[in-house]
């Protein structure tokens, strides 16, 4: 299994959703974050005065999916998130050990 | 005419409860903006209000309360409340410096309103720049034209405690300056969270309080009058809630917000007829305000229009509402005019002139305005100081 991170903008969580949704991606998980990339955030510009607003507020979902799905859900965000602007995120794949229920005893590794 | 102190001391009270009205305001349409935009959503309504009252002071009681000029505007006589007086003048029954302050109020918590439209957008330097030329140019001649001694209230239109003068010509001139300004990035693709719902409550909780000394005090006396006007006010408001949530409940869950939206649109609409009407009266038009202004709301959001908190469907139309109320409820057991209940139709077309002309004075004008800030120095931030948001790049605060 591996878990999916992907840090998007904020006002483009409901567009990923319904795109996981369509690719059969229904439990997931969000966080409100704040982060910035390479680019250092953004500049504002004040009549020669610099003002960098670094951190900016992002949203960090996570997907648990199978090995064979980790494409398929990153394509799914990759096509609902982008803007083609900086600022449209990363997409993080972590190797999952282990998922155990916690209304059951089932668990799958 | 001799001071009264019961009269004076209402009118200062009544005073200070309209002044909460602006922060009020703040804090409503602050609670309903994204969180990056809160704090230059309440700021601009204090800034609304800091800036109106040194126009006041300097020039703007002048225009509109100054001796008339040929109907249209208010000399320059009084400007630096130059002969406002401790005293009363003419008929009032308080000092003229009171009605001064009174009046004041009333023009700072319009342009605050007006704020409606600038939501998440604005460049702070033209706001300032556009409120000065906007409460000069459109608020003080409409308040001469009503209340000053100018030519609308020669036509016999009657408007208690300001729905022309506040709230149509706030309402409609948002309108217009939708038209120019444009969507925020994102309306109608995103969805925009409000930031704080119970801090809106608890805006529209002071509006409603403030309320009281808007249309109470616009008796300019403690008296029955004022006591009408207080009762009716209250009606109207909470008639108007109930009418929201109703109308809002039969399409999906009745929001807090449609509650205390359906409570000023009930307050807007009886705001022209507060010293006209019964209290069944008022039931009537709060509820009628609350269901129309509702609709219209929905009507702006499926044209697509980013008149983003309101301001014209609850309070330019809840104002047109207002004053053909005034028109169809009028009545002589409240006051001394009738309506089309009575049987005078007069009253009713005197109420549909004043309504046309301050709907087309403010919109007009406005937009005219509009063109030119954005022309010269420009209406809106860059699209980078849109979407880190206003209280970062205008303000360098966060909430």
């Amino acid at each position: 299994m591996k878990m999916i991170q992907a840090v998007i903008r904020p006002e483009k969580l409901d567009d990923v959703k319904r795109a996981l949704e369509e690719k059969g991606f229904i439990a997931l998980t969000i966080l409100d974050v704040k982060g910035r990339g390479e680019q250092k955030g953004i500049i504002l510009q004040y009549r020669g005065k610099k003002v960098e607003v670094d951190f900016l507020p992002k949203v960090k979902i996570e997907v648990v999916v199978q090995d064979g799905e980790a494409e398929a859900a990153i394509g799914a965000i990759r096509a609902s998130a982008r803007t083609g602007k900086i600022g449209d995120g990363k997409i993080f794949v972590l190797p999952v050990e282990m998922m155990a229920r916690v209304r059951t005893d089932e668990v799958w590794t | 005419m001799v001071l009264d102190s019961g009269d004076t001391a209402w009118i200062l009270a009544a005073t200070a409860l309209v002044m909460l009205m602006t922060p009020g305001v703040g804090f409503f349409y602050g609670g309903m903006v994204r969180r990056k935009n809160v704090i230059s959503m309440i700021a601009l309504s204090f800034i609304a209000f800091a800036l109106v009252s040194i126009q006041w002071v300097l020039f703007g009681y002048s225009l509109s309360f100054g001796p008339d000029v040929s109907g249209f505007i208010g000399g320059l006589s009084l400007a630096g409340l130059t002969g406002v007086g401790l005293d009363p003048s003419g008929t009032l029954t308080i000092p003229a410096l009171a009605f001064m302050m009174y009046q004041l109020v009333f023009a700072t918590v319009t342009l605050a309103i007006l704020t409606s439209v600038f939501a998440e957008r604005v460049k702070i330097s033209a706001f300032l720049v556009f409120g000065l030329l906007w409460t000069t140019l459109v608020y003080d001649p409409l308040a001469h034209w009503v209340w000053g001694g100018g030519w609308l209230a020669g036509l016999g239109a009657l408007d208690f405690a300001g729905g022309t003068v506040v709230h149509i010509s706030a309402g409609f001139s948002a309108l217009a300056i939708a038209l120019v300004i444009g969507k925020r990035k994102g309306f109608g693709v995103h969805t925009m969270e409000p930031a704080n719902i119970p801090m809106a409550l608890l805006g529209a909780a002071l509006l409603w309080f403030g309320w009281f000394g808007f249309n109470a005090g616009s008796a300019l006396a403690a008296n029955g009058l004022a006591a009408n006007a207080f009762v009716v006010t209250n009606t109207a408001a909470a008639a108007g809630a109930l009418a929201w949530m109703a109308a809002s409940w039969y399409h999906g869950r009745p929001a807090s917000l449609g509650v205390v939206s359906g409570a000023v649109a009930g307050l807007v609409a009886i705001t022209p007829a507060a010293g006209y009407v019964t209290p069944l009266a008022a039931i009537v038009i709060g509820a009628v305000a609350g269901v129309f202004c509702y609709g219209m709301m929905l009507l702006r959001i499926k044209k697509g229009l980013d008149e983003s908190l309101d301001a014209w469907s609850i309070h330019g139309m809840g104002g047109v509402w207002g004053a053909l109320a005034v028109g169809i409820f009028a009545s002589a057991a409240v006051n001394s005019y009738t309506g089309l209940l009575s049987g005078n139709v007069t009253q009713f077309t005197a109420q549909i002139v004043a309504v046309v002309i301050s709907v087309g004075y403010a919109f007009g004008v406005s937009y005219i305005l509009a063109r030119i800030v954005d022309a010269t120095i420009g209406l809106r931030v860059t699209e980078n100081e849109e979407y880190v948001g206003l209280d970062i790049s205008q303000h360098g605060e966060t909430a």
